[in-house]
């Protein structure tokens, strides 16, 4: 099956369309509380979360017996906001810093969900099969159910987030603030988190523990480089997953032995690089022509003013010169001389320059722009 | 117990000091998280060096990961650079790639590849002695054995020689430069230490439990002490208990030696992070308890002071111009008495002499914003503490 077939199977096949909207949902939901870990500076929080909800499955497993993906879900999610909020516990309380907080509560969490993994493995117990699909995400094993579960979900939190939108943003750009308005920064706060913890047990069963960081974070990461503005990062962000949910199931369903999770983080990374480069106001590539082209018109100025040196000693400023008098000087070439040309500032004759009116005054106001505005 | 038993115990021992050295460097310099992404990022280094080499345990594939180890480290260092996302988003953004293409590429090798993502991500310390090594037709141990016991003595190396500039660097940067040493050096030292580890410690407990033997340990020993050799020493105490005692563990509920490694490591964090006796969660809530109420009892004083009129002094007075609660007005009250800052004499209550000299020192210190010397006068007025 080639990219082709997948397209026109997406919309007549059960599965692919089942799985196609899971990813595609997923994506979407998780560009958009992605948005607001990047902004928090909370990047690594879904890394410790993802891990941290290991043991919650197991347990779950152990106490119902049963794999209905629903009661997995919330042993994930309850294990998953435990280990949020011990990370809350060790930076406020201890000096260990977040970043040794976060690691500790991935790797311990993560540890102790293998040893529970493993302990259930070697029970006499048929069902304990494709727990571990929750290591690296097994988008095949999508149902219809837990698309709607992922629905259902996504609109809760969008309805949520269209409510606090003002209290989300105002906290996320200035807690202080928020607090002497006298919004309960606390519950905005345990808000936030508890939808991104949300998030990311959702995309466990599709991405798996492992990658399911990288989902929440790069098409946030992408989106961010397009805009300053807070609303038109969140929808790109949700464009993005999205899409990469989308482009990642297609490729992985048009090749064999391809694990749907890590296509689509690969996907969603090419999205970041992309942007990256290109984005018009942060990429790299328009960064990098303005450099040159602020490079150029200080050379081009540096040659006007050296212009306006010489014809300063004369009393007739368009007293014509030779052009050879300028090549000792750094920053004179060929093609800056034509430059000054166009902009009027120089008429050449021949062998001759001279200066124009406008460009004296523009090389007599190069430095001193400051005095001039005043006057 | 027999010989395999004790080779598994000595593996797993090896590694965890092995891990427990960098990892003090790495929670101390605010990195600890750069071993969660070398741990994963390795991942695609291995395999590439598999498919040459067919050998998990050859020097070749070692050095592969390693380098893929520091490129992840440089990676994430080149995108920080850019200012286009921050520290942790590059962090986040660049090892899930990586791993992703390790991932993928073992994938679509399956079928020629001995190489399993669970084996990956959880080693199995159980099979390591039967990797032996064997010289001359005489066995000399266990494989891992010797590549973990030779980076171990690497890492010591290092750290006996570089030891007072790794010190340096870690607490001030710009001293270091300033005396000479180059961080970059050191921290790329630190980076490559810490990926080779990783990569000789994924074979016995798997990529991402090596993040809790070189965290865990040094994070613990961080509660406990605030002397660097002391945390060193610490840390190694406490990553080879638990993985010995996580090996009896697995022994005895029949699960994963790695998970149960970890798991004892976590039981040993939980312990120290609530009972240690500085920088533990109860002492530290004691302790805040103790300075609201004394800072409680530093605003009594000072309205005292303030007022020489009877009826502001009344203790019935007091409750409701503090605004204070019962309870706390009364703790307040008793602890002033105890230290014998203030007379109750017919319900009205005054300042003692060596309350009004209490008072006037430690205003006197907040107005001068010399806020850390009130802790020492406390101990010099204070027979009882809040």
């Amino acid at each position: 099956m080639d990219l082709g077939d997948y397209f026109s199977m997406v919309f007549s096949d059960y599965t692919l369309r089942t799985i196609t909207l899971g990813t595609a949902i997923l994506g979407a939901v998780c560009g958009m509380l992605g948005s607001f870990a990047v902004l928090r500076k909370q990047s690594l929080l879904g890394d410790a979360i993802s891990h941290a909800a290991l043991p919650g499955i197991a347990i779950a497993f152990l106490i119902t017996g049963a794999k209905d993906s629903n009661v997995l879900l919330i042993g994930a999610l309850v294990s998953g906001m435990i280990g949020t909020f011990w990370i809350r516990g060790i930076v406020s309380k201890t000096h260990l810093k977040s970043d040794t907080a976060l690691g500790l509560i991935l790797s311990l969490f993560f540890g102790f969900g293998m040893l529970l993994l493993t302990y259930i493995q070697k029970q006499p117990n048929a069902n304990q099969a494709g727990l571990d699909k929750y290591l690296f995400g097994q988008a095949a094993t999508l149902l219809e159910s837990d698309v709607w579960m992922m629905a259902i979900a996504t609109s809760a939190c969008l309805v949520v987030l269209l409510l606090f939108w003002k209290e989300f943003k105002i906290l996320l750009f200035d807690a202080d603030y928020t607090k002497t308005l006298g919004f309960n920064t606390r519950f905005i706060d345990i808000l936030i988190t508890s939808f991104i913890v949300l998030a990311i047990v959702l995309g466990l069963q599709t991405v798996g523990v492992v990658l399911m960081s990288a989902m929440l974070l790069a098409p946030a990461a992408a989106a961010r480089q397009w805009t300053n503005s807070l609303g038109v990062m969140v929808f790109l962000a949700a464009i993005f997953g999205a899409f990469a949910g989308v482009f990642g199931t297609a490729i992985s369903a048009s090749q064999n032995n391809l694990s749907t999770g890590p296509v689509i983080v690969l996907v969603a990374g090419v999205f970041v690089v992309f942007s990256f480069i290109f984005s018009p106001n942060r990429g790299l590539l328009f960064k990098q022509i303005r450099i040159s082209k602020n490079r150029r018109d200080l050379k081009l100025y540096k040659t006007l003013a050296f212009m306006h040196n010489i014809a300063e000693d004369h009393e007739d400023i368009s007293h014509p010169h030779t052009i050879k008098i300028l090549n000792n000087f750094q920053g004179f070439t060929k093609k800056s001389l034509q430059k000054l040309v166009e902009l009027d500032f120089v008429i050449l004759q021949g062998n001759m320059w001279s200066l124009t009116e406008k460009g004296f005054k523009k090389a007599e106001n190069l430095y001193n722009q400051q005095s001039h505005t005043h006057e | 117990m027999n010989s395999a038993q004790i080779e598994i115990q000595l593996i797993a021992s090896l590694v965890a000091i092995a891990c427990a050295i960098p990892g003090t460097f790495l929670v101390l310099r605010k990195m600890a998280m750069i071993s969660d992404a070398i741990s994963h990022s390795i991942l695609p280094g291995i395999v590439i060096g598999f498919f040459i080499t067919h050998d998990l345990n050859s020097p070749i594939l070692i050095l592969f990961a390693t380098l893929t180890g520091v490129i992840t480290v440089v990676l994430v260092e080149r995108i920080q650079k850019t200012g286009l996302v921050k520290e942790d988003t590059a962090i986040g953004l660049v090892f899930p790639a990586l791993f992703s293409i390790g991932v993928i590429l073992i994938a679509k090798n399956a079928n020629d590849v001995h190489l399993d993502v669970d084996a990956v991500l959880l080693g199995e310390l159980a099979f390591a002695p039967f990797d032996r090594l064997i010289l001359n037709g005489s066995d000399m141990g266990p494989k891992s054995l010797w590549i973990i016991g030779t980076v171990l003595l690497i890492t010591i190396g290092l750290l006996v020689a570089f030891f007072k500039e790794l010190k340096v660097s870690t607490f001030d940067i710009g001293l270091a430069s300033a005396l000479g040493f180059s961080p970059a050096v050191l921290h790329y030292g630190l980076m490559s230490v810490s990926s080779i580890t990783t990569v000789v410690a994924f074979d016995a407990v798997g990529a991402i439990l090596v993040v809790a033997l070189m965290i865990a340990p040094a994070a613990t020993a961080y509660l406990l002490t605030n002397d660097l050799k002391k945390m060193l020493t610490l840390a190694i105490l406490i990553g080879v208990f638990s993985a010995i005692s996580g090996y009896w563990l697995a022994h005895w509920i029949d699960a994963s030696i790695a998970g149960s490694i970890t798991t004892m490591l976590g039981l040993v964090f939980l312990l120290v992070y609530l009972f240690a006796p500085m920088k533990g969660l109860i002492s530290v809530i004691f302790k805040e308890r103790q300075q609201r109420i004394e800072v409680s009892l530093l605003t009594f004083l000072l309205h005292l002071r303030n007022h020489s009129e009877i009826e502001e002094r009344h203790v019935n007075h007091l409750n409701e111009h503090i605004n204070w609660q019962k309870v706390r007005s009364k703790t307040v009250l008793d602890l002033a008495l105890k230290n014998n800052m203030i007379t109750i004499d017919k319900e009205v209550v005054s300042l003692t002499e060596k309350g009004d000299e209490f008072t006037s020192r430690a205003i006197n210190y907040i107005i001068t914003n010399e806020d850390s010397q009130i802790e020492g006068m406390k101990d010099d007025f204070f027979l009882f503490r809040g």
